[in-house]
């Protein structure tokens, strides 16, 4: 052994790992430093170090902690979009002789980063926080059955999305696309520490998720109203329980897969190795038992958030809840038994094949059983076309269709020639985008008021959702049709020049995606400043049905002053209609878990640790991991974990709602 | 607002909309770390789904029947079960509020649990110097890290079980030391039962 003091420091990280001689990244580089140095110092200016500190980082408010999770998702939004447009201009002018401005081995890269953001850190934190903020208020609770779990999960997410950036500048991603396929991502093939990120960024995000699961399962199923049983829960809660389900059934194969990965990168392990008796296909079918439960899980929510929306905007009750709930229960079950149509050209032979397309044609029927309660809903509703609803109509028409091309997919002999196609990318993106996407855009237009007080500016949100709208058809149609002229996914260059017009006019409407990106932020600044304008006093500026609205906008602490009692589904509609007169005296002192620092520090010790064990640096990683188990022990002895707002307080703060809501 | 939540089935009477500030959510954390432990069992299930894929890729290398002791690890499995009894025996120390007795047998399930992760040890040690290790093949592969995964557990059960002995010793049987340590016996429990599964699937059948 000579491996000496600095080695077991340092690992493989020098210098070298900078990437200067990459122009595109050491502006971004400069960009990042630049508006990093700039929110620092106004942080500085304005003193809010303090109220930062104690206020967000360590507070365990499930609605502080849903407002990160949709931050984190919004700005990593900008970065997997950034690398989406790259690609699109690339691959617009990578023709014949153009090599266009992305070499091969950064391409492979940048593809690679765009899925794993979007899915991991985009995706997923936007829905968290959705469910984070909205699932305790919908139940009539007052936090979430583990507050200080949740503050660790969603720092355990910033953690991994931190790594993901990290190798921006240090090192490099990997270059194997967004599930990392063995044996490409194997030692042999991808040495270079790009995997590594990948599996550290995902393993410490995806400790966070799991948790997340957990911790929602167990509000929803403990922490209800009195009076809500499971068929009186707003369908947002009950896509919610689904979803968490599937990710406390799925994200700890996820792990353990990458898990075996890992071992083959860093201990020599044969599992998905060519030789001594690995085998790569294994991991496939593993990541994939993952990987499809996974949209659901993305896609189960924002159907919620729909059904919300439709219900509110139509004014009427949701057309066949019940169905809605048992269509959820049987898309979550469904969604384990299709994994292997990603795969129909590994050879499993006709049988296993007919079964797994036979069972995804069949997801499409309680699928459609949801659009037609939509849409019944909507028949003979008193339809407002406030943006959330606008929404809500893009994604029936959108995803209907992406719906149509997967029950393509879903046939197996077509699958033999669509497989790995741009048709492939086209469909998928038109069911995320078009359901995932649109789904969180009507989910924050609806709630942004319950949150922060005050609307959202309409027309800005108008201008923002018929860019997304066109800009994504103008987009992926061009993929459809070079998919079913046989281009394949991935590459980097192409000779055919009769081609090129479809790709000049998919960058057109990355183009056009970008403008309504742009008009979404312009959207909150605009709010922002309008905000006394677009204030709402009463808590409930839709007239809404759910019991988030029965509260103040933005919600007290505690939630609610006295648990609400619910009687029929839409309590917060029939608290309305039968006249339920809000309490305004005799408030009593409410129990609350305490703030804590615990599951930041946690969590940044395991980013840190993931940090080391990408760059082999042995000594830290032990460091780091020794560090880790201690402060988790410490804080098993912190006992004195809640405390109580007095009865003042809540008297205070109540009065103000009082005199908020004679003035509204 | 007189009467709390017992009116909703009240006929006739006005409908109570708000609870009167009795109500309290009971607690969650048990079918919380159930559900932990499931999603840990999940974690099991791919190591075991890995090991029935590659379980006889032995690559030309040697198989369970040439390298397993199976004495050896009944002995271990011996340990792993009586620590469970032991455990049983300080969750009714506990039961009737006996700190010292508590104390005492957890002592001894953690003596038997180290017994059981020495044992393993000594057996990958064994089976590393014979030229089996995890490297060999993708058989030895699957079998170290299910195995290893188990012991993992184990070693942490036990850095449990060491800071709740502290924990009582310094704070009683107060009502979050008595949850915490009936969370550390299912999961106790619950590593007894995944290696009842290791020692048929890996071990048993590794030999026939």
């Amino acid at each position: 052994m000579n491996m000496n003091l600095s080695e077991s420091i340092f690992g493989r990280l020098n210098w070298e790992a900078i990437p200067y001689h990459e122009p595109i990244l050491v502006a971004t580089f400069a960009g990042v430093v630049l508006g990093g140095l700039a929110v620092l110092a106004l942080l500085t200016k304005m003193r809010l170090w303090g109220p930062l500190w104690r206020d967000w980082i360590c507070s365990i408010d499930h609605k502080k902690i849903g407002i990160m999770y949709m931050v984190l998702g919004i700005v990593m939004l900008l970065r997997g979009f950034a690398d989406a447009i790259m690609m699109r201009m690339h691959q617009a002018v990578a023709f014949g002789a153009n090599e266009g401005f992305l070499p091969p081995h950064h391409y492979d890269q940048v593809f690679t980063a765009h899925g794993v953001i979007m899915i991991f850190f985009v995706a997923m934190p936007l829905v968290t926080g959705l469910m984070n903020y909205l699932v305790p208020l919908q139940i009539g609770a007052r936090d979430v059955a583990f507050p200080f779990l949740n503050n660790f999960s969603f720092w355990m997410t910033t953690g991994g999305a931190v790594l993901v950036m990290m190798s921006l500048f240090i090192g490099e991603f990997a270059k194997t696309g967004w599930l990392a396929y063995p044996p490409l991502s194997g030692l042999l093939a991808s040495p270079d520490v790009g995997v590594d990120y990948y599996i550290w960024a995902l393993q410490v995000a995806g400790v966070g998720t799991t948790l997340s699961g957990i911790n929602l399962i167990a509000t929803i199923l403990k922490m209800r109203a009195p009076g809500m049983k499971l068929m009186n829960m707003p369908v947002f809660t009950w896509t919610a329980l689904v979803t968490n389900v599937l990710i406390v059934a799925t994200f700890p194969i996820l792990g353990a897969t990458l898990a075996l990965l890992t071992g083959d990168r860093y201990l020599g392990t044969n599992f998905f190795t060519n030789d001594l008796g690995g085998n790569p296909m294994l991991y496939v079918n593993l990541i994939w038992i993952w990987g499809h439960p996974e949209v659901y899980i993305l896609v189960l929510p924002v159907f919620g958030v729909f059904s919300e929306v439709v219900s509110t905007f139509s004014g009427k009750r949701l057309f066949g809840y019940a169905s809605m709930v048992y269509a959820t229960c049987v898309i979550g079950v469904l969604s384990y038994l299709v994994w292997l149509h990603h795969f129909f050209t590994m050879g499993s032979g006709a049988s296993v094949n007919s079964f797994f397309g036979i069972t995804t044609m069949i997801i499409s029927i309680p699928t459609g059983a949801k659009i037609f309660n939509w849409l019944f809903t909507m028949y003979r509703g008193r339809i407002r076309f406030e943006v959330p609803m606008l929404w809500t109509v893009g994604f029936m028409v959108t995803f209907v269709i992406g719906g149509m091309t997967g029950v393509m997919l879903a046939v197996p002999a077509a699958d033999f020639v669509l497989h790995n196609s741009l048709f492939l990318i086209a469909h998928f993106h038109n069911v995320i985008i078009g359901g995932v996407v649109f789904g969180i855009f009507a989910g924050i237009n609806y709630w942004f008021p319950k949150a922060f007080g005050y609307k959202l500016d309409d027309f800005w949100g108008r201008v923002s959702f018929w860019f997304w709208l066109v800009g994504f058809w103008v987009a992926f149609t061009p993929l459809y049709v070079l998919g079913l002229m046989g281009v394949t996914r991935r590459m980097s260059h192409f000779d055919d020049p009769s081609l090129q017009i479809w790709f000049q006019i998919a960058a057109v409407g990355a183009g056009l995606v970008a403008i309504g990106i742009a008009a979404f932020l312009v959207q909150l600044v605009v709010s922002y400043l309008r905000r006394e304008q677009l204030r709402d006093l009463t808590g409930d500026p839709w007239n809404a049905r759910t019991l988030e609205w029965s509260t103040a906008s933005p919600p007290p602490d505690y939630n609610f002053a006295f648990t609400p009692v619910v009687h029929d589904t839409d309590a917060w509609h029939d608290m309305k209609q039968r006249g339920a007169r809000r309490p305004t005296g005799g408030f009593k002192p409410i129990h609350m878990p305490k703030n804590t620092a615990a599951g930041f520090v946690i969590a940044m010790l395991a980013t840190a640790m993931g940090f080391a064990l990408v760059w082999h640096m042995w000594l830290p990683a032990a460091l780091a991991f020794a560090a880790m188990v201690i402060a988790a022990i410490v804080h098993t002895f912190n006992y004195d974990r809640d405390f109580h707002i007095p009865a003042d307080e809540v008297t205070r703060s109540e009065d103000a709602r009082t005199r908020a809501l004679a003035a509204a | 607002m007189s009467s709390s939540s017992s009116t909703l089935t009240a006929t006739g009477a006005a409908p109570v909309f708000y609870d009167n500030g009795d109500h309290h959510p009971e607690g969650s954390t048990l079918l919380g770390f159930w559900m932990y432990l499931m999603s840990d069992c999940l974690i099991f299930a791919v190591l075991f789904a890995t090991f029935a894929v590659l379980g006889r890729s032995y690559a030309a290398g040697p198989s369970g029947a040439d390298l397993f002791d199976l004495p050896l690890v009944a002995v271990n499995t011996g340990l792993l079960l009586f620590s469970s009894i032991t455990y049983g025996f300080a969750m009714i120390a506990m039961q009737h509020g006996k700190v010292k007795h508590l104390l005492a047998w957890l002592a001894v399930t953690g003596l038997f649990g180290l017994g059981f992760l020495s044992i393993e040890l000594f057996e990958f040690s064994h089976l590393i110097h014979e030229g089996a290790g995890p490297q060999r093949s993708a058989f030895l592969s699957s079998f170290f890290t299910l195995v290893g995964t188990h012991g993992l557990h184990v070693t942490f059960g036990i850095l449990w079980l060491v800071t709740l002995m502290f924990q009582v010793r310094k704070l009683g049987l107060t009502f979050e030391n008595k949850r915490r340590l009936v969370c550390l016996s299912m999961f106790w429990h619950f590593l007894d039962v995944v290696w009842i599964g290791v020692f048929t699937f890996v071990y048993l059948m590794g030999v026939l």
